[in-house]
């Protein structure tokens, strides 16, 4: 599963969702607000996505994991909208018989999600200025 | 021809709408981006965007026909 979500990521019920019985290992990643980049102060940031390309290209990073990894569930939601500081911006969790897997196959949805999947960020700063941020890689 | 573009981001911002209907002699991305980042100022080249028409990425050759929805998607920057 992945989603565009307008309204706060309900990060209990999508752990939830990852049970299966043959889930013997779960790993979740929260990506969040944090109050500095590159040397200056954030106090916020905007997420804007195209959420029809975004979801049809998040649903495909899902079956790719899906393909590649032995997995139960996977899922993976973003927001978008004005988030503060601490707010969690992307959630993604997986469910898998063994951690490897779990780990591998987490890790391959977040960063794939994040080179590929169209969703920008404006970052707020301190002194009141804010920008668009157009990476040409993203740090890891 | 007649195509509905929609800006994200910095686009967005440079174009000063989040969509438009253009009427333009363009007969594919390539041409239309163009004419676009003319008429709008866009400093990005296109090696650095990407394109989507319709809702699905496609490549900068892609043939335009009437009423097409396209989408010059600049470098990402979720999670």
């Amino acid at each position: 599963m992945f989603a565009i979500s307008e309204a706060p990521i309900d990060v209990a019920g999508l752990q939830h969702g990852l049970e299966a019985d043959g889930a013997g290992a779960v790993v979740c990643f929260e990506g969040r607000v944090r109050n500095y980049n590159e040397g200056r102060a954030v106090n916020g940031l905007s997420y804007q996505a195209y959420i029809e390309l975004a979801e049809a290209e998040g649903r495909r990073i899902v079956e790719e994991a899906r393909s590649r990894f032995a997995v139960e569930r996977i899922s993976c939601v973003h927001r978008v909208g004005d988030l503060a500081l601490g707010d969690v911006a992307v959630w993604a969790g997986v469910s898998a018989g063994h951690r490897a897997a779990a780990f591998d196959a987490c890790r391959y949805v977040i960063d794939e999600v994040k080179a590929r999947v169209p969703i920008w960020k404006r970052e707020h700063y301190v002194e009141g200025d804010s920008e668009w941020l157009h990476p040409e890689s993203t740090p890891k | 021809m007649n195509y509905r573009l929609l800006y994200f981001a910095s686009l967005c911002d440079a174009a000063g709408c989040a969509e438009e209907q253009v009427a333009s002699g363009a007969r594919d991305v390539s041409a239309l981006y163009a004419e676009l980042a003319a008429r709008h100022g866009f400093t990005f080249t296109p090696d650095r965007l990407r394109v989507a028409v319709n809702g699905a990425f496609t490549d900068w050759n892609h043939r335009l026909v009437e009423n097409d929805e396209v989408v010059f998607v600049p470098p990402v920057s979720g999670g």
